[in-house]
């Protein structure tokens, strides 16, 4: 399973999944440079963490422009799963592929924690591995994740189950405790906390290996 | 040479004498032109000798003491004189580190200040040819009842996690203290640490006559002019005004600055032939100091130097620190392969100039010759300075400091673990992302950070450590409990300490008292670093750290890092599980001089004096070492501040057990400061083992438990207090003083 991890300038997590999906999960994985127009060669995109371009404006503003995110809508438009994390979901909701916005966090500071999570849909490509409402630990590590949207989209999320994981303690005002969500096909997730920082026991922890594996289970049943 | 108009002349120079405002001295400016360049030197060329006859560039006044520094030992790679200092950790692999000190820019900037001083010292890392894999921060800030002081720390710490944050390197460790001598002149330390393949190291030389030097990264501008003479200088509240010396971050810049040099490094090191940061000093100390350390010279022309703004003299451009710059000396013919690869990553990179073989460093602008004088004037005829020396008055007939009398230890205890020196720390470590690069082992909090390397077995332990308040009361004494205290955190860790970086904070050195405290802390510091084998391979001096006439305690921070040779005896300071036999590792008496117990009693300027042996301290952490390797202990802590008590509630808080016990200590022995002591648990099944190999080096204290009670009977009395209650008193209290 080959799968690709988009590096846009100031991209600091791209080297965390490279290793995550090489080293733990025993796949394939390439790290392709934000200049990249062509990806139909991978099975699955990830979007990195970081400061793309040093997101002096806002998280993932600049890189919404960059010339690889044709090649990302266009991938997803084709129902193959891309993943963000972190920067990575900024840049997907900055870009239209996913609803919403990420805000500061409710007390305008970066917060670096383990945070225990609920998976609110297993049925998904990136959660299958999980079992509904299992709790979860996972580290987050952001300034600018506290998730917004309006009531109706909110409405939205929850009658698709577009809502994938949940905050326990919500640690930076999410509404309705959000820390990822789908589109609403299923196979574009963007979330905040990092499943790649928790993927070996040494790390603290290893629930994040368990959406990658779901990524692979996903693909062995499509070939 | 002709000089610009605005400019005064030389002959104007020597009358007017505008270098004493930049701290060269009339004596060094006298035999600057009469012995080294044998005439007057121009504007450009009195302001270059002004910054590089700093002390802050030349170390002149403390050479003659830090060459009593210890810095040999097997493992050494690069000592101290390079960007970094280098050891050899096995597998053909180095770890790089060292610490700068940023003081004085973040007392008139906190947030830029303290994020520049991030950004300096990871382009040391990277240009050694490491990759940066950590940081850690030494904080000292006055009491935070200052609502200046609230500003400092808050402002401080943004700065950090900005710029840390960013960059992706993990802020892993540090530590933060607080005192009033800290008033008007915060400490902000930051150490980097980097790993590398021994075959990438790179230097700072401008070798091979005709070779290009090259200059990268961002632009000059006028920020910073004057960086390094003012870190040379006592402060006042007057110079706060001077902002201008404080230069301005951009971590983005600078992420892309190491990954492309990061990458030449490791693709093209065959016509790399030396990268240097530009640091303090800028442009002109990084040249001429490569040019020195090759025994070549430079020609530059500053007319191709990237610039912010139009119409900077040789003067500015030359002493600018504008951040996120390099100087790379490159192979003649292959200049457009480093070029190209900079352009990718969308960085300015211009061939300025060229190595030459005459030893001479030379300036052109506007086709003009600007500077022209030996490279060794600049750099290797600095006179040293041996400054007079005389023990402050405090130290003859000191008393002995009291016992305080203790009589309800579970309050003292509460009050200890409220100090905001003592109380967790986690308001402040949450805000730097401490695991980017998933290597993180062991986050902020524990007794020393852990990042395991990558592909091998191996893993890095590393901290910070100094207590000022014992320097204070002893320099030499002080400075042998710095390094022992870093130790016991690396081997509470499960490592090996292999070497040291400092960043030497002390007042003026023209105060003969500071001089001595300097001259005894540094001796102090080598004599325990010979013993541990933990060579000093880099550091920093910070001296005039004095506030309108008012100085800091002496403040030689101490960052260690250690080996652990195998992940599995990566240890931390919490207790495990109920049921697990605690022993207290080393013997306790009365010491409570300098002690957070004596200032927390009202005894602010610390008294009394300092028992330690190095002996003992040596024996103790063998015995710790050797119980890890043997898997014996499930949890090891360093005894510091607050001494027992606190150590032994700390070690409860992570998995929220209780403790049940009995010692022959009194109430007050609890939070006496001893040195050479850890607390350690044992499960059941290793009891006998360990306490055959401890044999009267360690005394069992009691049992976790899984109730909510700490319950110590001491000698002459009995601590009793709720362990989640104490829990919430050490987490809080720092958060409700910063607000």
């Amino acid at each position: 399973m080959k799968f690709a991890v988009v590096s846009f300038p100031g991209s600091n997590c791209d080297e965390d999944l490279y290793y995550a999906i090489t080293d733990d999960l025993h796949e394939d994985a390439t790290i392709v440079p934000h200049t990249t127009t062509d990806l139909t060669e991978f099975d699955v995109i990830l979007i990195p963490g970081g400061f793309s371009y040093g997101d002096y404006l806002r998280g993932g503003a600049i890189a919404k422009f960059a010339p690889v995110m044709a090649a990302v809508k266009a991938f997803a438009q084709a129902g193959k799963p891309v993943l963000g994390i972190c920067n990575g979901f900024q840049i997907l909701t900055e870009a239209g592929l996913l609803p919403g916005t990420l805000q500061h966090n409710r007390q305008m500071r970066f917060i670096c924690e383990p945070e225990p999570l609920l998976v609110e849909n297993s049925q998904t490509m990136f959660t299958a591995a999980f079992q509904d409402q299992q709790q979860i630990t996972l580290p987050i590590a952001h300034g600018e994740g506290n998730y917004y949207c309006d009531d109706a989209t909110l409405a939205k999320l929850r009658d698709r189950h577009q809502i994938a994981f949940t905050y326990q303690h919500n640690p930076n005002g999410s509404v309705s405790d959000i820390a990822g969500i789908t589109n609403e096909a299923g196979n574009v997730l963007g979330m905040m906390p990092h499943p790649e920082r928790a993927v070996e026991a040494i790390q603290g922890g290893t629930d994040g290996l368990l959406v990658f594996k779901s990524l692979l289970q996903a693909h062995l049943r499509t070939v | 040479m002709q000089e610009l108009k605005t400019e005064p002349t030389p002959a104007e120079i020597r009358a007017q004498k505008p270098y004493e405002a930049w701290g060269l001295s009339q004596r060094e400016y006298d035999y600057i032109s009469q012995k080294l360049i044998g005439r007057l030197p121009n504007y450009t060329e009195t302001g270059l000798f002004a910054v590089m006859w700093s002390e802050h560039c030349s170390y002149k006044d403390s050479k003659p003491i830090l060459r009593k520094f210890w810095n040999d030992g097997s493992r050494v790679i690069q000592g101290p004189g390079e960007g970094a200092g280098v050891l050899d950790i096995g597998d053909d692999q180095a770890v790089v580190f060292k610490a700068e000190s940023h003081n004085h820019p973040s007392f008139v900037e906190p947030f830029e200040g303290a994020a520049t001083g991030v950004g300096g010292i990871i382009r040391d890392i990277f240009s050694m040819g490491a990759k940066p894999i950590a940081s850690l921060d030494s904080l000292r800030f006055g009491e935070l009842d200052k609502p200046k002081n609230r500003y400092l720390l808050t402002e401080c710490v943004a700065g950090i996690a900005a710029y840390g944050n960013c960059i992706g390197i993990p802020t892993v460790g540090g530590e933060i203290g607080f005192d009033a001598v800290y008033d008007g002149n915060p400490l902000v330390n930051v150490m980097c640490v980097g790993l590398m393949d021994q075959a990438d190291l790179k230097r700072g030389r401008a070798t091979g006559t005709g070779n290009s030097i090259i200059y990268v990264g961002a632009k000059t501008g006028r920020d910073g002019i004057h960086g390094a003479t003012f870190a040379s200088n006592e402060f006042s509240d007057e110079k706060a005004a001077d902002r201008s010396a404080v230069q301005v971050g951009d971590p983005f810049m600078e992420k892309l600055l190491t990954d492309a040099c990061l990458e030449i490094i490791h693709d093209h090191s065959e016509i790399l032939m030396g990268i240097q940061d530009m640091g303090a000093a800028g442009l002109v100390s990084s040249s001429a100091e490569m040019a020195s350390k090759a025994k070549s010279g430079v020609t530059m022309n500053l007319d191709l130097v990237p610039q912010r703004e139009p119409g900077m003299s040789a003067y500015e451009i030359m002493l600018s620190e504008s951040q996120e710059r390099m100087l790379l000396c490159v192979k003649k013919g292959e200049e457009q392969t480093v070029l190209d690869i900079f352009a990718r990553y969308d960085l300015d990179a211009v061939v300025v100039g060229h190595v030459t073989d005459e030893r001479q460093y030379r300036l052109y602008q506007h086709g003009k010759l600007v500077t022209d004088v030996p490279v060794t004037s600049l750099v290797d005829d600095v006179v040293e300075r041996k400054q007079p020396s005389k023990k402050p008055a405090r130290l003859e007939n000191v008393q002995s400091a009291q016992t305080p009398i203790v009589q309800q230890p579970a309050e003292t205890l509460k009050a200890l673990l409220a100090q905001p020196t003592i109380a967790s720390k986690r308001a402040v470590f949450k805000q730097y992302d401490s695991q980017v690069q998933a290597n993180t082992a062991v986050t902020p909090g524990s007794d020393a950070a852990v990042v395991r390397v990558r592909h091998t077995k191996k893993a890095l332990a590393m901290t910070t450590d100094c207590n000022a308040r014992y320097i204070y009361l002893d320099p030499y004494v002080g400075g042998q409990i710095a390094v022992s205290e870093a130790a016991r955190n690396i081997v509470a860790s499960g490592g090996i300490p292999i070497g040291i970086t400092d960043c030497l904070n002390f007042g003026s050195p023209n105060d003969p008292e500071s001089y001595w405290e300097l001259d005894q802390s540094v001796q102090g510091i080598a004599q325990a670093c010979e013993r541990f084998d933990t060579p000093v391979i880099s550091g920093n001096v910070s001296m005039y750290n004095e506030t309108d006439g008012h100085s800091i305690y002496p403040t030689p921070m101490i960052g260690m890092v250690g080996l652990i040779e195998d992940v599995a005896q990566i240890t931390t300071q919490s207790f495990k599980t109920a049921g697990d036999a605690v022993y207290l590792v080393g013997t306790t008496g009365d010491d409570f001089a300098g002690s957070e117990l004596q200032k927390l009693r009202g005894q602010i300027t610390p008294i009394g004096q300092l028992n330690f042996n190095l002996d003992a301290e040596a024996a103790n952490q063998r015995l710790v070492q050797q119980a890890i390797r043997q898997g014996l202990l499930q949890s090891a802590h360093d005894l510091s501040e607050g001494g027992l008590g606190v150590a032994l509630a700390e070690a409860l808080f992570e998995y929220q057990l209780g403790f049940e016990g009995k010692t022959a200590l009194t109430n007050s022995q609890l939070f006496s400061e001893t040195q050479s002591r850890f607390i350690v648990s044992v499960q059941p099944k290793d009891q006998a083992e360990f306490e055959a190999l401890a044999g009267k080096q360690a005394v069992l204290l009691g049992r976790t438990t899984d109730q909510d009670v700490v319950q110590l009977v001491t000698a002459d009395g009995q601590l009793t207090a709720s362990s989640s209650e104490l829990k919430a008193t050490f987490g809080g209290a720092l958060g409700c003083l910063m607000k």
